[in-house]
């Protein structure tokens, strides 16, 4: 017979108590691993971003546009291996609910500059070919049921009037934090009518994507990039992609600080429901301790058995949040998948769960186990009865 | 000519109290006593006495105030508590007025515990926890939890677990308070038949008369001070 059975019986006397507490854990475990994946799915933008890509904006605001003219002496700059162009369409898809990120881009080079979108080869020569051509995530094809060839409509916001378009390929992140909910179209299509409606916003991009040889002059190249237009009407400042996504997280900051602290009290929370569990358990058995201690057990047997009946209860609860963070995770993901196209659960995540189930498991039953160890043996033994 | 026994436990000057708050309440006063190899002492004495106290520092399970305890010629009462421990594993088998077996395990496993403190192999172990079992007459309930045994089975599960590891001493806080009186005559025998057949020492704490007139030498206490009675 072995501690180890002993701290198993011990774990499963009160069959309901420690079903409860371990019920709780699960939950617990589960919210914070759809928390910490939430603010993962946050970052999921920056993490995507590629060392060897820069994005050029107008330097007052995003709102304000950059000629297109500028791409030619972009791409002269010493170090520049391609240029693109993007700009945000915002259109809609039949209703408001129904949000898809939407651009305008010049087809070749973007699709050049992003090698992790795949697009099987017949469909990007017919997407580049074809000027009302689109093409959409995989992700955002599933949702609405596209198939290659069907027409989508979509109503301007930014860009009045109605917008139809041929899907001509749909695309697969060639990672997983790749996004696939967005939907691309030819910056010209937008352009032409553009010249025919509102001359003054035609030859105008939103963004300018630069893919550079070498990452460790993103600086220098992004320097020079500025230098260039540099008291022209529309300055630009260029960062790394990196930086630019994570001036869209830094807005929302505030909200990502406050997920991150529910998640830490999510934890805290529960390791004082387990502690309680702990204390009452180790105060109906500290004759039992008395006894051991009796029979010549020191201290550390006592340590083992409450802090290994501890960490069973909370590893068991720890196992079954992480199952059950899986199919959660994919709800939820499926539910938000507008505003968070990668909903993945990372190995960190996982980690974090479990460290927080061990780190649970030990604080809560550190004062019992404090407690049982020093108790006079005879004070333990007045208890029993 | 009688054969004078050497002194397996030796008492001198032995004091103790408790607090209370900022009271303190003496239990012990000066206790001077030996007690033969091979004996069967039944201390006996009012409630509150101090007889359990008495019999819990000659167990090393609590820690005189002033005066030595020498059990087998080591002084229990310089030892720290790891030591102790140890000591008490190897020498000493309790036997408690409400059994205190562990309610999660067997029989068979309550028996084992103590033999967990030691080197022996499983297959050893084993020998010996069917062995003690069989002593006490309780072999076919080995696999039977605590709840599954009357009070008399449960006391002699504790026995056993007591004489499992052959200790020196034996000590008894009232081991027949809580049965009745056919289970009290068995364990009261049982006790009576390790000292007999097996020459095992004994402390016995009791208040039942007939309980102490089985063993060789009674001594009661009153109110911490103990009077001598053969």
């Amino acid at each position: 017979m072995h501690i180890l059975k002993l701290i198993f019986r011990n774990a499963l006397r009160h069959k309901l108590r420690t079903a409860l507490t371990i019920l709780g854990i699960t939950i617990a475990i589960l919210a914070f691993g759809i928390l910490r994946t939430l603010v993962s799915a946050w970052y999921s933008g920056v993490e995507a971003s590629s060392s060897a890509r820069l994005i050029s904006r107008n330097s007052i605001s995003l709102v304000f546009s950059l000629p297109l003219s500028y791409k030619e002496k972009i791409r002269q700059i010493p170090g520049v291996k391609g240029v693109s162009y993007a700009i945000w369409f915002n259109g809609t898809y039949i209703s408001e609910k129904n949000f898809i990120p939407n651009f305008a881009v010049e087809p070749k080079t973007f699709l050049e500059l992003y090698p992790e979108y795949l697009l099987p080869e017949d469909q990007k020569t017919v997407f580049i070919r074809d000027r009302k051509s689109a093409i959409a995530g995989r992700k955002v094809a599933e949702r609405f049921q596209w198939k290659v060839g069907d027409s989508i409509t979509l109503k301007g916001t930014i860009f009045p009037g109605t917008w139809e378009f041929v899907l001509r390929g749909i695309y697969y992140g060639a990672e997983k934090s790749a996004d696939e909910t967005q939907l691309f179209f030819h910056w010209n299509y937008l352009n032409e009518r553009l010249k025919k409606t509102t001359p003054r916003r035609a030859d105008q991009t939103g963004v300018y994507i630069i893919g550079i040889d070498n990452p460790d002059q993103a600086a220098e190249i992004s320097e020079a990039v500025d230098k260039t237009f540099k008291n022209s009407l529309a300055e630009t400042l260029t960062e790394t992609e990196k930086a630019f996504q994570m001036s869209f997280v830094t807005m929302t900051q505030a909200i990502v600080t406050v997920i991150q602290l529910v998640s830490f009290l999510v934890i805290i929370i529960i390791m004082a429901v387990v502690a309680n569990t702990m204390a009452m358990t180790a105060r109906e058995r500290i004759g039992e301790y008395a006894i051991m201690k009796t029979l010549g057990f020191g201290g550390w047997h006592i340590v083992i058995l409450i802090l290994g009946e501890s960490l069973v209860i909370t590893m068991i609860g720890c196992v079954l949040g992480i199952i059950l963070t899986f199919p959660g995770a994919g709800y939820f993901g499926n539910t938000m998948g507008n505003f968070f196209p990668v909903f993945d659960v990372s190995a960190m995540t996982l980690l974090l769960d479990v460290a927080a189930s061990f780190l649970v498991g030990l604080i809560a039953a550190a004062f019992p186990t404090w407690r049982a160890v020093n108790i006079r043996i005879a004070e333990g033994l007045r208890r029993i009865g | 000519m009688a054969d004078r026994k050497q002194p397996i436990v030796e008492i001198r000057n032995l004091s103790k109290s408790y607090r209370r708050g900022i009271q303190v309440i003496p239990v012990l006063e000066n206790i001077n006593f030996d007690i033969p190899e091979g004996e069967f002492l039944a201390l006996m004495g009012p409630s509150g006495s101090g007889k359990s106290t008495l019999l819990n520092l000659i167990a090393g399970i609590d820690k005189t105030d002033t005066g030595t305890v020498m059990v087998g010629g080591l002084d229990i009462t310089s030892m720290t508590e790891t030591e102790l421990a140890r000591w008490r594993a190897a020498n000493v088998g309790f036997i408690f007025q409400l059994y205190n077996l562990i309610p999660v395990l067997t029989a068979f496993e309550n028996v084992e515990l103590p033999l967990l403190l030691t080197w022996l192999s499983r297959k050893e172990r084993r020998e010996h926890v069917e062995m003690t079992l069989q002593m006490v007459g309780l072999a076919d309930r080995m696999d039977h939890y605590p709840s599954q045994l009357s009070g008399g089975q449960q006391q002699r599960v504790a026995i056993a677990r007591a004489i499992v590891t052959d200790p020196t001493l034996l000590v008894a806080d009232e081991p027949t308070g809580d049965l009745d009186r056919v289970s009290a005559e068995e364990i009261l025998e049982l006790i009576a038949r390790l000292n007999r057949e097996f020459g095992k020492t004994i402390i016995m704490v009791t208040h039942d008369p007939h309980a102490a007139g089985r063993a060789h030498i009674i001594k009661k206490l009153e109110k911490g001070i103990l009077n001598a009675h053969s």
